[in-house]
C-alpha cells in the first residue's frame, strides 16, 4: 500500500468511526437502562412492572428499565453468576433465605435515606416486622415488596367428591388442625386424586416445611442461627408425624410424583397467596383459601418474603435506588398489593387489598392476608444459606423412604451442619 | 546464514519461497491455536490463579490465600465420598459401555439387508440433545413413571430409582450409557470392517471357533480403537454433570455427587469460586493421570504397538 492510499484509507476509516463515537459518548450520556432480574415470568406481573417503570418514565425520560424474569428453581445461582461474571443487574429480587447474605455483604446499595428524602415516601409506613430481615446497623437495604403468607389453596370438589368435610366447614366446626386436614387428604388420595401438596418442596427444598413444622414448634435452628434445631422434640414430632403421613397414609405424594395442585389434581396445597395467580382462568373448580391448620403448638402462620435490591459501586446506582423509591411509594405499592402482599400498614385492610385482589373474598383477605402477615413469623433465613440448604438436603434425603430410621436421619442432619451453623 | 559476497547489491525479496510457506502455515493454525488459547489455555491459567484466592462475589472482595484452598482439598470431609461416587460412575460407565458397544458393532458388522436401519436405530441417541434426552429419562424413572408401569405390567413392583442410592447410581449410568454407546459401536463397527478377512480365513483354516477368532484376531487388531474409546470414555464419564443435574442433584444423600458437580456446587451455588477452581484443578489432574498411564498401556496392550 502506498503512504498516499494509507493516509486516505485512515481518513476514510476515521470518517465512519468518529462520528458512531461521538454518537455513542453522547448515547451514554443521556439513556440510562436499568435491568432487573426478577423469578416471576407471569405475564400479569410482567405488564405491572412495564406499567410502573412507564410512568417513572413520567419524570426521568431517559430511563428505561428491562425486567428480566431468571428461572426460579436456580434463581440465586443465576444472579450470583452474573455478578461473577462481572454482569451484575442493576436491580435483584432477592429471597428472604438469601436475606442476610446480601444485605452483610456490602453488595447492596442503602436505601433509607434516599427513600425518606423522596416525596410522600413514609417510610414508617412499612412495618418493622417486614424490614427486620433486610436492615443492617438501622439502614435499609432491600424494600420487602412481597410479605406473603404460606396459606392453604383447596379444591373443594376433590373434598366433598371423596366425602369429607371441607376446611371451611372444619374451621366454623373449631376443628381445623393437622390431624384432620391430613385426613381429608387421605380421604381424597384414597378417592384416587392426590391429597396434599407443599408446593416447590418436591423432597429437595426442605425450608419449604416450614409452614408445616412451626405447626409442632418446630425451628430449623435456634433464633441466633447457631444451633441445629433438627433433633429437638418438637421437630421429631412434626417429621413422624409427616413421615407417616406420606408414606404410612399417602395424605402427600412421595417423592419423585409430580402433582399440580392448580392443575386439579390435588385436594389441597400449601404455598404463598401470591400464587393466587396459578388459579386457571376458565373452568376452574370451586377452590376457597384457608388459613394453615393448627398443630399442637397452637395456631400459627409463617411468611414468604421477597425484597428488591439495588447492586452497589454500580455506573446507575442512584437511578436504580431512585427508581426502587419510584417503584415501592404508596400509590405503586398499592397497585403491586393485587399480587404480591404489601409491608405497608397503610394498605393491611380489607378496603384496599378487596379492591387489587377480585379473587378473594373479604373473609379471606381478613383471615389469610392480615392476620398472616401481622401474626406471621419469617422462613428462617442464614449466611450461607446455599450450603447449609444442600447440606440439610443430603442427610434429610435418607427421611424420606418408606422404611427409615428417624432419629438416627434426624441426627445425621445436625451432625453434618451443626459446624456450618456455628461459623 | 546469507552469503552477502555473492551479489551484495542485489536487494533479495523479503517474502522467499519459504517464508511464504512458513506463514501459510501459521494462518492455517491460527484459529485452532487463537481457539485453544481463548478457551483452553487462558482459562486454565485463569482458574489456577483463582484457586490460590478466596472470592467473595457478593462483598467484590479477591485476597490471596495462597495454598489454603489446597489445604482444605486434603481436609475437606465431603470428598472422598466425592470421589467415590465419581470413581463408581466412571467405572460402570466404561464398563458398560465399551462391552454394550462392542457387542452391538460386532452384532451388526454382518452382511444382512435392512442393517443400515438398525445402526442407524442404535445411533441416533448420540444427536440427540444431551438434556432432552435426559430430561425423558427423568419423566420414565418417577416413582410412577414410565419403567415402573412397565415393570408392572409383569406384576414387578419397580424401586423410587432416583431416590434409593444404589439405583440412582445405576439409572445415571445407564442413561448416560444408552446415550452414547451409539459412538462407541460405531468406531467398533469401523475397526471391525478394518480386520484383514483373510486373517479369519487363514484361522479357520487352522481349526479356530469363532471365539477363539474373537480373542486371538478381532480383539488384538481392534485394540487400538479400544484404547480410543475407553480414553474417550473416561475422559467423558468425569465430565458428566447435566445428567447429574437433572436427575438427582447430586442425591440422593452424596450418592451421585461426582467431582463435577460437587465443583459446580462449591463455585456456583455456594459461591466458594477459589475452592471450586481448586477442584477443578483436581479434576485437570486426574484426567491428565488417567490419560497419561492409558497411553502408557498401549504398548503392552495394543497389539500394533508391538
Amino acid at each position: 500500500m502506498t503512504r498516499l492510499a494509507m493516509l486516505k484509507a485512515t481518513a476514510a476509516s476515521a470518517g465512519i468511526l468518529l462520528p458512531l463515537a461521538w454518537g455513542g459518548v453522547a448515547w451514554a450520556q443521556d439513556a440510562v437502562n436499568l435491568r432487573m432480574t426478577i423469578w416471576s415470568a407471569n405475564e400479569a406481573h410482567l405488564a405491572l412492572f412495564n406499567e410502573i417503570a412507564e410512568g417513572f418514565k413520567a419524570t426521568h425520560p431517559n430511563v428505561s428499565v428491562t425486567f428480566e424474569p431468571l428461572p426460579f428453581e436456580n434463581y440465586t445461582t443465576t444472579l450470583t453468576t452474573q455478578i461473577a461474571g462481572g454482569n451484575p443487574p442493576d436491580l435483584a429480587w432477592i429471597f428472604e433465605t438469601s436475606a442476610a447474605d446480601f444485605v452483610n455483604s456490602g453488595a447492596l446499595a442503602p436505601l433509607s435515606e434516599a427513600f425518606t428524602k423522596t416525596e410522600g415516601y413514609n417510610l414508617d409506613d412499612v412495618t418493622e416486622a417486614a424490614t427486620a430481615l433486610w436492615t443492617r446497623d438501622s439502614q435499609l437495604y432491600a424494600y420487602p415488596f412481597s410479605t406473603s403468607p404460606f396459606a392453604v389453596f383447596v379444591n373443594n370438589d376433590l373434598v366433598t367428591a371423596a366425602g369429607a368435610k371441607t376446611p371451611a366447614e372444619l374451621i366454623a366446626a373449631g376443628e381445623w388442625n393437622w390431624d384432620n386436614a391430613l385426613a381429608t387428604a387421605k380421604a381424597v388420595a384414597d378417592n384416587g386424586k392426590d391429597g396434599l401438596v407443599i408446593r416447590d418442596f418436591n423432597y429437595q427444598t426442605w425450608q419449604n416445611l416450614t409452614a408445616f413444622w412451626r405447626g409442632w414448634g418446630a425451628n430449623a435452628w435456634s433464633e441466633d442461627g447457631k444451633t441445629c434445631g433438627f433433633t429437638e422434640q418438637p421437630m421429631v414430632d412434626a417429621m413422624t408425624r409427616l413421615h407417616q403421613a406420606i408414606f404410612v397414609d399417602g395424605a402427600l405424594p412421595g417423592p419423585g410424583k409430580n402433582v399440580d395442585f392448580f392443575a386439579g389434581d390435588a385436594a389441597m396445597t400449601i404455598t404463598q397467596i401470591s400464587r393466587a395467580s396459578l388459579l386457571p382462568e376458565d373452568d376452574p373448580f370451586d377452590w376457597d383459601l384457608v388459613p394453615l391448620p393448627e398443630g399442637p403448638a397452637g395456631s400459627y402462620s409463617v411468611i414468604g418474603q421477597a425484597a428488591v435490591g439495588a447492586f452497589a459501586n454500580r455506573p446507575n446506582t442512584d437511578v436504580a435506588v431512585e427508581f426502587l423509591g419510584y417503584m415501592t411509594n404508596p400509590e405503586n405499592s398499592e397497585k403491586l398489593a393485587q399480587f404480591f402482599p404489601p409491608a405497608r400498614a397503610s394498605l393491611l385492610n380489607t378496603e384496599t387489598l378487596g379492591k387489587t385482589n377480585p379473587l378473594l373474598t373479604s373473609e379471606q383477605i381478613e383471615n389469610v392476608v392480615i392476620a398472616g402477615i401481622s401474626n406471621g413469623k419469617v422462613i428462617a433465613g442464614h449466611t450461607n444459606f446455599a450450603q447449609i440448604q444442600q447440606t440439610i438436603r443430603a442427610s434429610l434425603d435418607g427421611l424420606w423412604v418408606a422404611d427409615t430410621d428417624l432419629p438416627a436421619v434426624l441426627a445425621s442432619v445436625c451432625q453434618g451442619v451443626s459446624p456450618l451453623l456455628a461459623r | 546464514m546469507t552469503d552477502h559476497s555473492a551479489a551484495p547489491h542485489q536487494k533479495r525479496p523479503f517474502w522467499t519461497i519459504a517464508r511464504k510457506d512458513a506463514a501459510a502455515g501459521f494462518l492455517f493454525i491460527a484459529p485452532q491455536t487463537l481457539g485453544i488459547m481463548t478457551f483452553v489455555l487462558i482459562p486454565l491459567g485463569l482458574v489456577f490463579y483463582y484457586s490460590m484466592h478466596e472470592w467473595n462475589v457478593l462483598a467484590n472482595t479477591f485476597t490471596f490465600v495462597g495454598d489454603a484452598n489446597y489445604q482444605l482439598l486434603l481436609r475437606d470431609p465431603n470428598l472422598p465420598p466425592v470421589l467415590l461416587a465419581s470413581a463408581i460412575f466412571s467405572a460402570g460407565l466404561v464398563v458398560l459401555n465399551l462391552s454394550l458397544a462392542l457387542l452391538l458393532a460386532v452384532l451388526l458388522d454382518q452382511k444382512l439387508k435392512g442393517i443400515v436401519v438398525f445402526r442407524t436405530l442404535f445411533f441416533s441417541p448420540v444427536v440427540v440433545s444431551l438434556v432432552a434426552w435426559t430430561i425423558v429419562w427423568s419423566f420414565l424413572l418417577q416413582a410412577n413413571g414410565g419403567i415402573n408401569g412397565i415393570l408392572a405390567v409383569f406384576g414387578i413392583e419397580g424401586p423410587n430409582w432416583l431416590r434409593t442410592p444404589t439405583t440412582a447410581m445405576i439409572a445415571v449410568v445407564v442413561v448416560q450409557v444408552f446415550k452414547n454407546v451409539g459412538l462407541n459401536m460405531i468406531l467398533f463397527l469401523a475397526a471391525l470392517q478394518g480386520v484383514p478377512k483373510e486373517v479369519y480365513e487363514a484361522a479357520r483354516v487352522d481349526g479356530a471357533g469363532p471365539f477363539k477368532q474373537f480373542r486371538r484376531i478381532t480383539l488384538p487388531m481392534i485394540s487400538p480403537t479400544i484404547l480410543l474409546t475407553s480414553i474417550i470414555t473416561i475422559v467423558g464419564s468425569l465430565q458428566v454433570f447435566a445428567q447429574i443435574a437433572i436427575l438427582t442433584k447430586g442425591g440422593p444423600g452424596v450418592s451421585t455427587t461426582v467431582l463435577v458437580y460437587y465443583l459446580y456446587q462449591q463455585a456456583f451455588q455456594f459461591n466458594f469460586f477459589g475452592y471450586g477452581s481448586t477442584l477443578s484443578i483436581l479434576l485437570f489432574l486426574i484426567v491428565a493421570v488417567l490419560t497419561f498411564i492409558q497411553w502408557q498401556m498401549r504398548k503392552r496392550i495394543v497389539f500394533y504397538e508391538n
